[in-house]
């Protein structure tokens, strides 16, 4: 059997406004390596209030989760921002870069913050990043002058640049046409197939999550299916 | 901690609001540079009403006081010394005007470590006499170059010098009011009369102004040989002793020790300028308080605009965050903001601060009561820049302290899902 590069492991959330309320029950679930895995689920089933739980940015939960066989629950939030940094890469539904920077800024940026690499390295990369999502010659423009397709490929090169173990997307389609949607998708799948990063994508697109290696289903805070 | 990239941020952020960074950052401009401008203006005005008063005033002034005997004859006989004693008709103790052994005094003085000089003086009334009219003053005896040294006299000669007088041997150095009087011009002789009768011509080297009238219209100076001459006395004939101390706070302490030591009233220029000094206090108080209003105000405008700047920015301190810049960093970029803001605006603030102060310093400023200034007086006291600058710095440091504080916390889950 393979090792789970993340695992969770009996996860409980409450959310404690306006009334105390279980939005997660129980959740155990692995992924492994090379691994393109989909979550699906009805609106408000917690599928979103899970991936950001496994993301680590929200830590007000119950039960264990690890990353790369680490435990990750309890780790002060200086270490949590450090592992954000190295092992994960967002992709979000509204592709949120920094209007005021330059495209190429935007991407380097996490590298810059991990600060593993020299400038010249980062921007080496960062460009070769570019490069693999087609979109080199964007590099000077600002981030708020590109299109929503452009904005979400630069988003994904951004997760890319600091080479994480897992890239984690919510909805990185929901506000694409079908046309950037199938772009975004192939250029998950490509960097699933050739150069085997495990990826988990909470998505409602039906066509997208067919397509993935696995689809974890989820209703009213429970896993149904893995 | 990545300095270069929390630097940049601050940076880029700041560039694309250019004009809410102007705007912040001219608000401590105008802040430091008032304060500047205000506290260089008021203390200059305070040191020209302080040298006003103090320059020409002795640090310690000894003479010997016309005064009654403390002990009365019937305090020394015994048998009443349990009584209550009632003396009808006190009357003060005959005493000579003049300092015993005032030239070895003198000289004692002005080996003592603390001293800058002790000059002798010879004050008289006299009587200038204009035609028949008899006009009553006061002449006093000097050491006319030392007193220019010391006592800054020079600057109160709006006619003549002070070497002219110490040449002349009958000369004399007028009060102003005096030669309006009686019409009287330099090179004139005036004829004054002591008060046994004797009457000496002495010729005007110059012209005396204090800034108070009533001085003015009286005092006059000599050399202290030609009032020894007109009073017929001996040249250890001395009633006054003028001293300046290095340091004005030991003036107090010297005072009571020369007064045990040699029995005579010995005055520090403290007790004799009491009011004054409180006017002084009151008057700083002033300064300082409009000041740090002033910055007080320029801190909330950056609070103010950091808050703003924090609101619109929301998103991006959720992508730093979720792209794994911890709430430090986020703290760091925002604080690093208004210190920039704070740096820049302030040292333009010390710019605008100093030529606004130059600028004062050259408009004229013409008054009878002060001969020797010409234009406004401005204290240009590198001190004030420097706590200009670290004002600055703080109160930047606290308006943004807080808002940053709020960015560090910020969830980024709550605004990513917000959308």
């Amino acid at each position: 059997m393979m090792t789970p590069i993340l695992e969770a492991r009996h996860i409980d959330k409450y959310f404690k406004k306006p009334v105390k309320f279980q939005v997660l029950k129980d959740i155990s679930f692995g992924i492994n390596a090379g691994e393109f895995v989909s979550i699906m689920g009805k609106s408000g089933c917690g599928k979103s209030t899970l991936l950001y739980i496994l993301s680590t940015m929200d830590t007000a939960y119950e039960g264990e989760l690890y990353l790369n066989n680490e435990l990750i629950t309890g780790q002060n939030p200086d270490k949590l921002s450090y592992i954000r940094n190295k092992h994960i890469g967002f992709v979000f539904q509204f592709h949120y870069l920094l209007s005021d920077f330059s495209v190429l800024e935007n991407v380097m940026l996490p590298a810059k913050k991990l600060a593993e690499k020299s400038p010249q390295e980062i921007e080496y990369d960062a460009i070769g990043k570019l490069q693999i999502l087609n979109i080199p010659h964007l590099a000077k423009k600002k981030a708020s002058q590109i299109s929503g397709g452009e904005k979400q490929r630069v988003a994904i090169a951004r997760a890319l640049i600091n080479s994480p173990s897992i890239i984690m997307g919510d909805e990185p389609t929901g506000n694409l046409d079908s046309h950037n949607s199938d772009n975004v998708f192939n250029i998950f799948k490509q960097l699933s197939e050739e150069q085997g990063l495990s990826l988990l994508i909470v998505t409602h697109d039906e066509d997208f999550a067919n397509r993935t290696h696995r689809i974890v289903t989820m209703e009213d805070g429970r896993i149904i299916s893995v | 901690m990545n300095w270069k990239v929390i630097l940049n941020i601050a940076k880029t952020h700041l560039i694309t609001k250019i004009k809410q960074t102007a705007i912040a950052a001219l608000g401590v401009t105008f802040g430091i540079g008032s304060y500047i401008t205000l506290v260089s203006f008021m203390t200059g005005l305070n040191t020209m009403l302080d040298d006003l008063m103090l320059n020409q005033t002795p640090h310690i002034h000894i003479y010997n006081e016309i005064k009654p005997s403390k002990n009365q004859p019937l305090t020394l006989y015994d048998e009443l010394s349990n009584s209550f004693h009632v003396v009808h008709s006190i009357k003060p103790k005959l005493n000579q005007k003049k300092i015993h052994n005032a030239l070895p005094i003198i000289q004692y003085l002005e080996e003592d470590d603390q001293v800058r000089g002790a000059l002798p003086q010879i004050k008289t009334s006299i009587f200038y006499i204009a035609g028949s009219i008899e006009i009553g003053g006061t002449l006093t005896g000097i050491n006319v170059i030392d007193e220019a040294n010391l006592f800054n006299l020079r600057d109160y000669i709006v006619q003549g010098t002070p070497e002219a007088l110490d040449i002349t041997d009958n000369g004399i150095l007028l009060g102003i009011g005096l030669a309006e009087k009686m019409s009287l011009a330099v090179g004139d002789r005036v004829q004054v009369s002591t008060s046994k009768g004797d009457v000496f011509p002495l010729k005007i080297v110059g012209f005396y102004q204090s800034g108070v009238a009533d001085i003015d219209a009286v005092q006059s100076f000599a050399n202290l040989k030609t009032v020894q001459r007109i009073l017929g006395e001996a040249e250890n004939y001395i009633t006054d002793i003028n001293v300046k101390l290095k340091d004005i706070e030991m003036a107090l302490p010297m005072s009571k020790k020369i007064e045990n030591q040699f029995d005579l009233t010995a005055v520090d220029i403290k007790t004799a300028n009491a009011q004054f000094e409180t006017g002084t206090t009151v008057r700083n108080l002033i300064t300082y308080a409009v000041s740090i209003t002033l910055l007080i105000v320029a801190g909330f405008g950056i609070y103010n605009i950091l808050n703003m700047l924090i609101y619109e920015k929301m998103n991006d301190i959720a992508i730093l965050k979720a792209t794994g810049f911890s709430g430090k960093d986020v703290q760091y970029i925002f604080m690093s903001q208004a210190m920039i803001i704070g740096f820049v605006g302030g040292i333009l603030g010390l710019l605008v601060g100093y030529v606004l102060a130059k600028f004062i310093g050259t408009i004229p400023f013409e008054t009878a009561a002060l001969p020797r200034v010409k234009t406004y007086p401005v204290n240009l006291n590198p001190m004030f820049f420097l706590f200009g600058f670290i004002f600055a710095m703080v109160s930047t440091f606290l308006s943004g302290y807080l808002p940053s504080k709020k960015a560090k916390r910020i969830d980024p889950v709550t605004i990513i899902r917000g959308q």
